[in-house]
């Protein structure tokens, strides 16, 4: 009777553990961001100025901000059409033989490399060809990233909508093609009305993930702490800024990084639970 | 009549056509999206396997005099990634330690109170957790262990950033498993007067063993390349190091210094071509046992 109890406890305090550790993490952000906030305010979110210079020190995390919604979207776009056609392409034109599982141990391998991999080819392999075709003199920049990033997403991007396709009602499909429409019309009809918002969801899920995403984009944005003037400039996230800057960082620079930390963290807890709340009212 | 029948039959063909461009359309572009991986092997393969051999295991990372001198008469860089490959070990076990118990448990406790208001807090916690970005829980890391607990760069502090990343995929898998198991099965062991606690230990979790197993690799597959918090915490070294209050390096660490190091470049690739390797046994052991040890009703 007594282990009983004490194996329910267990069970109990290991839930609570975890919100300890989520209102931790939170905390911990709040704290460290104190000092920063109470120099610069709100005003922190909407200043373009980031310098270190002893004396002139000024930081704002405008430019990191937006250089992280450029490159995380841009890199949506590119994934868009990719993504859909994967997940079309498994979920209702081939469902079962060698090509889907062929396709499908792809897109498995592609979720397992590593960022700082992804970042290496696209270094070597990519940059040389950006700035061959003179988009950028050295082949850095927020493009660049964008298309290593839209590479790292895509199976993220596929799987939610695959499945969300393969669950659309075969008696519906039917129905339409018994009207005499061509799986063209089928699919804009019948499925992308049907399973549009679990695709949508999935989109929104890997944009979380393309906005936290630290190395590739490191070794590829160019690291200018300017906002970006356009899509082929040169510019920094805010990840890549505190993996760059964290390690020697003290006073002011420190706590603004931190506060960089935490408004990251917001920002892809707000995308992930828009995904979810997308995701919710799909199978309610 | 003879114009009207000819209309739809155009219109017809059209609709053919567009149907025709739509299925090449989306089944190339599905093809298209392999390519990058092919790219990606084969520059990693390519380029790696000449450094890879036995050195390259069980030596330490050169420093940079030895390999420009090595490079400048175009010979292979001596030594190798040991620091790293123990420094993985190290970290990734002492994360898995953590992370596995309070998973597993975590997840029996939301599969067993399925309806429970609180069970519900944890559960959007745990998904919430799932979307952190590594590099805020590598700023967590040093902000808990490497400020006051071991007084600079250390394992513990990576271990601690990564145990937080792997804890979602073990929780949810462990919680998704063990809901599959028939209630029939705990209520058969329940009515011999087994206790709650020995049913669950000893009936429902071995059962559920394969998917909580799944959930555990996938989740050290997805810790066992990430640099970005290590960086923050556990920073590398270029001796081996066991003390785990100690900066120590990583096998993703150790590819981001070669990277930084003009004179170690050439090493990157084998070291990502091992690093990818590792994480592919990973991933084809957590499927092969998913297929093998399917729980079955």
């Amino acid at each position: 009777m007594n282990s009983e109890k004490i194996f329910k406890y267990l069970l109990a305090s290991s839930g609570i553990l975890i919100v300890l550790i989520a209102v931790g993490i939170v905390a911990t952000l709040f704290v460290g961001s104190i000092p920063s906030f109470k120099e610069y305010g709100f005003g922190f979110i909407f200043s373009s100025d980031w310098n270190p210079t002893e004396g002139r020190e000024s930081y704002g995390a405008l430019p990191f901000i937006i250089g992280t919604l450029m490159t995380s979207i841009l890199a949506l776009l590119i994934t868009f059409p990719f993504a859909f056609s994967i997940s079309l392409f498994l979920g209702e034109y081939f469902k079962h033989g060698k090509l889907p599982s062929f396709l499908r141990s792809v897109i498995d391998l592609l979720a397992g490399i590593p960022s700082v991999v992804y970042g290496l080819w696209g270094f070597y392999a990519l940059r040389p060809l950006i700035s061959e075709l003179g988009i950028n003199a050295q082949g850095f920049g927020i493009f660049t990233s964008s298309i290593v990033l839209a590479i790292m997403i895509i199976p993220y991007a596929s799987s939610l909508g695959s499945e969300v396709i393969s669950m659309v009602p075969g008696s519906l499909k039917e129905a339409a093609y018994s009207l005499g429409a061509t799986r063209f019309e089928v699919v804009r009809n019948v499925i992308i009305p049907n399973a549009g918002s679990g695709i949508f969801a999935g989109y929104i899920l890997a944009l979380g993930r393309a906005i936290g995403e630290t190395m590739a984009v490191t070794m590829l944005i160019g690291n200018s702490n300017k906002i970006p003037a356009g899509i082929f400039d040169l510019g920094n996230t805010m990840a890549s800024l505190i993996a760059n800057q964290f390690g020697e960082a003290e006073g002011l620079k420190y706590t603004s990084l931190v506060e960089i930390g935490l408004i990251l963290f917001i920002i892809t807890g707000i995308v992930n639970l828009l995904g979810k709340l997308i995701m919710k009212k799909l199978s309610a | 009549m003879n114009i009207s029948t000819e209309i739809s039959d155009r219109n017809i063909k059209r609709r053919l056509l567009k149907d025709k461009i739509f299925t090449y359309g989306m089944i190339s572009f599905a093809f298209l999206s392999s390519i990058p991986l092919f790219l990606i092997l084969y520059e990693l393969i390519l380029k790696g396997y000449k450094q890879i051999n036995i050195n390259f295991l069980f030596e330490v990372a050169p420093d940079t005099m030895d390999a420009m001198i090595a490079v400048s008469n175009h010979e292979i860089i001596p030594g190798g990634i040991a620091n790293g490959i123990v420094g993985t070990l190290i970290i990734v076990g002492l994360a898995s330690i953590i992370a596995i118990p309070l998973g597993i448990i975590c997840g029996t406790y939301l599969s067993e109170n399925a309806e429970d208001r609180f069970a519900g807090i944890v559960r959007f916690i745990v998904d919430m957790l799932q979307g952190v970005p590594s590099i805020v829980l590598g700023v967590i890391g040093y902000i808990w262990i490497v400020k006051p607990v071991t007084g600079g760069f250390s394992a513990l502090a990576g271990s601690i950033a990564l145990s937080i990343m792997m804890l979602p995929s073990i929780v949810r898998s462990t919680e998704e498993t063990l809901k599959m198991i028939p209630i029939s099965l705990k209520e058969a062991a329940l009515s011999l007067g087994v206790p709650y606690h020995r049913v669950m230990l000893k009936v429902v979790i071995p059962t559920g063993i394969s998917g909580i197993l799944t959930g555990v690799m996938l989740g050290i597959s997805r810790i066992a390349g990430e640099t970005a918090p290590l960086m923050l915490t556990a920073l590398g070294s270029t001796a081996i190091q066991t003390n785990i209050t100690q900066p120590t390096s990583a096998i993703p660490l150790l590819v981001w210094e070669f990277y930084n190091d003009p004179n170690l470049v050439s090493m990157i690739w084998s070291a990502s071509l091992l690093l990818l390797i590792l994480i592919l046994c990973l991933n084809l052991g957590a499927k092969a046992i998913a297929k093998k040890w399917k729980v079955q009703y």
